[in-house]
């Protein structure tokens, strides 16, 4: 089974889901040396995005978070992939600068389908989540 | 929604720099329900100083130049971190301007002039009205867009210099003339003298405004420094991209059905209030955004018929402060204990590090931004008040 969404970052990741249905930043948000999330009050604090399918509605904060994820990526431990619901420009520039497929506007309710820990594919060339 | 040739960018046949960069201008076409792409005639790009972009921003600029990263059309960068020439006797850390220097170098090597200032307008870049540019400072995106009518978003660093290596951006936004359109209508009602007014009218329409377009009535006269600082200020309390000033900018658009707030010599003192610590500054600093060649000129005309009673940097592009020597205005501020500074301003060098906890302006950007990004108390008025306070 697959969900449709819309491509804004290419390539495909697979890995756990991890879903948060809070906004999520990367400057002071994540930490970019392990991918643990560090933000205080945040739903998921301490918990590691590396490897994840990370699931959250949108980014916020500073656009350096874009950057952030780059490192995240050099350090070998960015998001196998990304799903949001409405993308905007922070967390897409950083996708798409630290190749991380990523796919936003999925055309069912995916906090419904999807469950921590769950094994999916995302297509960020085609703009699918492969269940 | 992309032509043949941007296609080709798209699909990497022009290398992964332009591809990673039509990447980014296809996303946010996506994001933003753009139906193409435009081509644009400048660019301006943000994210320079080592205290804004860190080492995660070194390193992606770096990378990009690994790619063979070049611009297409006249790119200028933002302030940096600390005057190129004179770091040593700003008392900037020297880690510090070791990462700036990296970062400029990366930028240079992409074909980027090192303008360094956050008032290209000031130095001969002034798009004409409805040229299309893809610029990023706030205060520069304010001005471009209301006192030069030309047409830009509010780009964040990294997708104007995407469009600074593709030459194009998505069409969307403040590039359509049917977005160009106030909701808010200020009734200014009270004399606004200095630039002091003109921040603290900002500062305080910004926060009411937050992403509306304000259209303000009653302002008789206005000069470009006042605009400027009008604008700068609205877009850091705010975010405003875009005001008109009815018989002064060159378009004037409300809707039918705006919003009618009118500001008072109340609100005008009452905003002033809010911005001051009433404490002595440390260090007055003057030109944010970045002085103009009057505003150094007024600055050095005051100081040298008075002194004042604590330290002073008037903030400047390069060039301006090369005219600035050669007029004499630069050794007239030096004599009396001020600084014409280049390439950086109070914002975005590392105040917090250099020993200053009480910093003075008459800009209310400055004013928003002192407290947060540089750590400071902010006494905040007229040049006369804060320089001889």
């Amino acid at each position: 089974m697959g969900i449709k969404c819309r491509s804004i970052s290419r390539g495909k990741g697979s890995g756990e889901v991890l879903i948060s249905n809070e906004p999520l930043g990367f400057l002071g948000g994540v930490d970019p040396t392990s991918g643990e999330i560090i933000e205080p009050w945040h739903p998921l604090k301490g918990k590691n995005i590396a490897g994840k399918i990370l699931v959250f509605p949108n980014g916020k904060g500073s656009t350096v978070g874009s950057y952030v994820m780059l490192q995240l990526a050099k350090n070998g431990k960015a998001p196998a992939a990304i799903i949001n619901i409405s993308a905007e420009p922070i967390i897409a520039v950083g996708a798409i600068i630290s190749k991380i497929p990523m796919v936003d506007k999925p055309e069912t309710d995916i906090y419904k389908i999807l469950k921590n820990g769950q094994k999916v594919e995302v297509d960020g060339d085609k703009g699918i989540i492969v269940l | 929604m992309l032509t043949k040739e941007q296609q080709k960018m798209y699909d990497g046949e022009l290398g992964e720099a332009v591809q990673q960069s039509m990447e980014i201008l296809v996303a946010m076409g996506k994001i933003y329900n753009a139906d193409k792409m435009i081509p644009i005639t400048s660019a301006q790009v943000s994210g320079v100083s080592y205290k804004t972009i860190g080492d995660a921003g070194l390193e992606y600029l770096q990378d990009l130049v690994k790619k063979g990263a070049k611009t297409r059309i006249p790119t200028f960068l933002n302030p940096a971190g600390m005057d190129i020439e004179q770091w040593k006797e700003m008392k900037i850390p020297e880690d510090f301007a070791k990462k700036q220097i990296q970062i400029l170098d990366a930028y240079s090597k992409m074909g980027i002039m090192k303008t360094c200032t956050c008032a290209p307008y000031f130095i001969g870049i002034r798009p004409k009205e409805g040229e299309h540019i893809a610029w990023a400072e706030s205060s520069a995106v304010a001005f471009a867009n209301s006192v030069l009518g030309a047409r830009t978003n509010r780009e964040g660093g990294p997708s104007a210099l995407a469009a600074a290596i593709c030459g194009v951006t998505p069409n969307y936004g403040l590039h359509l003339n049917e977005n160009r359109v106030a909701t808010v209508i200020v009734n200014v009602q009270c004399k606004l003298g200095d630039i002091a007014d003109f921040g603290a009218l900002g500062f305080a329409i910004g926060k009411l405004a937050k992403r509306k377009y304000p259209a303000f009535t009653g302002i008789k006269s206005a000069t470009e420094e006042q605009l400027k600082v009008l604008g700068a200020s609205m877009a850091a309390s705010g975010s405003v991209p875009l005001f008109f000033v009815e018989n002064i900018t060159p378009e004037y658009n409300v809707a039918e059905d705006a919003e009618e707030i009118s500001f008072t010599e109340f609100q005008l003192n009452n905003s002033k209030k809010e911005l001051d610590s009433k404490e002595k500054p440390q260090l007055v600093t003057i030109g944010c955004p970045h002085a103009s060649l009057e505003e150094i000129r007024e600055v050095a005309n005051m100081v040298e018929a008075r002194k004042p009673t604590c330290e002073f940097w008037v903030c400047t592009s390069r060039k301006l402060k090369e005219e600035a020597d050669r007029i004499g205005y630069s050794k007239i501020i030096e004599e009396a204990g001020g600084r014409v500074v280049a390439d950086t301003c109070m914002v975005v060098c590392p105040l917090e590090r250099m020993g200053y906890n009480v910093t003075g302006t008459n800009s209310g950007k400055a004013a928003k931004y002192l407290p947060s990004l540089c750590k400071q108390r902010v006494a905040f008025g007229k040049l006369e008040d804060i320089l001889y306070r």
